[in-house]
């Protein structure tokens, strides 16, 4: 579920992201006031709108997503997008000017430009990925309340950790509390590996 | 020799940062095939002419030509890749020497690779090729961007001080390879604070103080007999305004 919104919001995010990174445009400021109060967006806030919208009587309801995995995808997604966005815009704001016009002056179209700018700002890429990737793993509010919290359906870690805490099941709760920290600390380790790589 | 078309016409091209006006040519045509010096003090225009005949930015005022045709920024892919640049401060990729050095050739759809190995070899930069590019020296980096250039095959080179960091034997290579290009028929323009180097390898030299085009003539002519006191000052190595 979390990699499907993360696969997303990738693909949705990073392009624009770089697309913004690499444009200037009237209004470019306000998209990016946007985005930075939508990476501080309360999770629980993004899951009551997508709540509304997927209801019987939203204006989403005939698709019968509420309580359904696909909910909670898309919950996900609109939690991790302005994270990949944002972030990636900035990375690739960040990349030296002098850098574009070098490739520019030596032949490259505007694809093979924003290519390249991406290809030298990996690292904060990478970086814009895993944060949108641990926002949404240790979320609890949106996914609760679009999915349910069923048993076998949309129980999720955080959401079984809530469970089993009210409970007072703590051995268990806290079993998956560590579950969770340690894929966490796997993605971690991924992103420090690829930053090794490109020394 | 049958005379060529103009690679360059610059019409009343003027071009400003702001309110100020870093620029203001007149009227200059660079004929395919030549080399052109540029020499001037610092914030002389020589880059910001660098800028305009690469397309990498529109003049405030005025038409360029190029190859017979008006270049109107930003112009085509095709028209952008019969020019390049090698920057001041060469920018190398976060990638080996070898790819930097192939990267625009790449852009083509193009492999080439023994053109590459060829001109890492002709360049002193053959031991480097797998080296990361951001650990070469100030040197190696400008030979590695010259390299690159040359590579991609455009027909004209626009080099921005290309022999500034190099030691004095690196030098005399680097103006070897820039003679190779001449005889090749690429259009070469050369900005440099050196005028013994625009004396050495341009067919004429244009002096440009603060935005303008104080002389423009052989590159003999101009260093045996500047016509212009500016010049002459300049030329002596007495500080001008």
């Amino acid at each position: 579920m979390t990699g499907a919104a993360l696969v997303i919001a990738t693909l949705a995010g990073v392009p624009i992201g770089a697309a913004l990174g690499l444009a200037r445009f009237p209004g470019r400021r306000l998209v990016t006031l946007l985005l930075y109060t939508g990476m501080g967006l309360p999770p629980v806030v993004v899951g009551l709108f997508v709540y509304v919208a997927l209801s019987r009587s939203g204006p989403m309801g005939d698709l019968g997503w509420l309580f359904t995995p696909a909910a909670m995808i898309t919950a996900q997604t609109i939690i991790a997008f302005p994270l990949v966005a944002a972030l990636t815009m900035s990375a690739v704001d960040g990349v030296d000017r002098e850098m574009r016009l070098q490739v520019k002056a030596l032949g490259a179209t505007r694809a093979q430009l924003a290519w390249a700018v991406l290809r030298e700002a990996r690292i904060g890429v990478t970086a814009a990925i895993v944060a949108a990737f641990g926002g949404i793993i240790s979320e609890v509010g949106a996914v609760m309340l679009v999915g349910g919290n069923i048993e076998g359906q949309t129980r999720v870690l955080t959401t079984a950790i809530v469970l089993y805490a009210r409970q007072g099941d703590f051995a268990l709760a806290m079993a998956l509390g560590l579950v969770l920290i340690l894929l966490a600390l796997g993605a971690n380790a991924v992103l420090l590996q690829l930053q090794g790589r490109s020394r | 020799m049958t005379p060529r078309a103009p690679a360059y016409r610059l019409t009343a091209v003027r071009h400003d940062y702001g309110t100020r006006t870093v620029l203001d040519v007149p009227a200059l045509e660079i004929a395919a095939g030549e080399t052109l010096g540029i020499v001037g003090p610092s914030g002389a225009g020589k880059s910001t002419l660098l800028r305009l005949l690469q397309f990498l930015e529109r003049p405030s005022a005025g038409a360029i030509e190029f190859g017979g045709a008006p270049a109107a920024v930003p112009v085509p892919v095709t028209t952008a890749r019969r020019v390049t640049t090698v920057f001041q401060r060469p920018f190398m990729l976060d990638r080996s020497v070898r790819d930097n050095v192939a990267f625009g050739r790449r852009l083509r759809g193009e492999r080439a690779d023994g053109e590459i190995d060829a001109l890492l070899e002709r360049l002193d930069l053959a031991a480097l090729g797998k080296a990361r590019a951001r650990s070469l020296s100030g040197g190696e980096a400008q030979r590695a961007a010259l390299a690159r250039a040359i590579a991609t095959g455009a027909e004209v080179l626009l080099l921005d001080e290309p022999a500034a960091n190099l030691d004095p034997g690196h030098v005399a290579l680097v103006e070897t390879v820039l003679r190779e290009q001449q005889t090749k028929g690429r259009t070469i323009v050369l900005v440099t604070h050196n005028t013994h180097e625009a004396r050495r390898l341009a067919t004429r030299t244009l002096f440009l103080l603060g935005g303008q085009v104080i002389e423009l003539a052989p590159t003999a002519a101009l260093f045996d007999a500047p016509r212009d006191p500016r010049t002459r000052a300049f030329l002596a190595g007495e500080l001008v305004y």
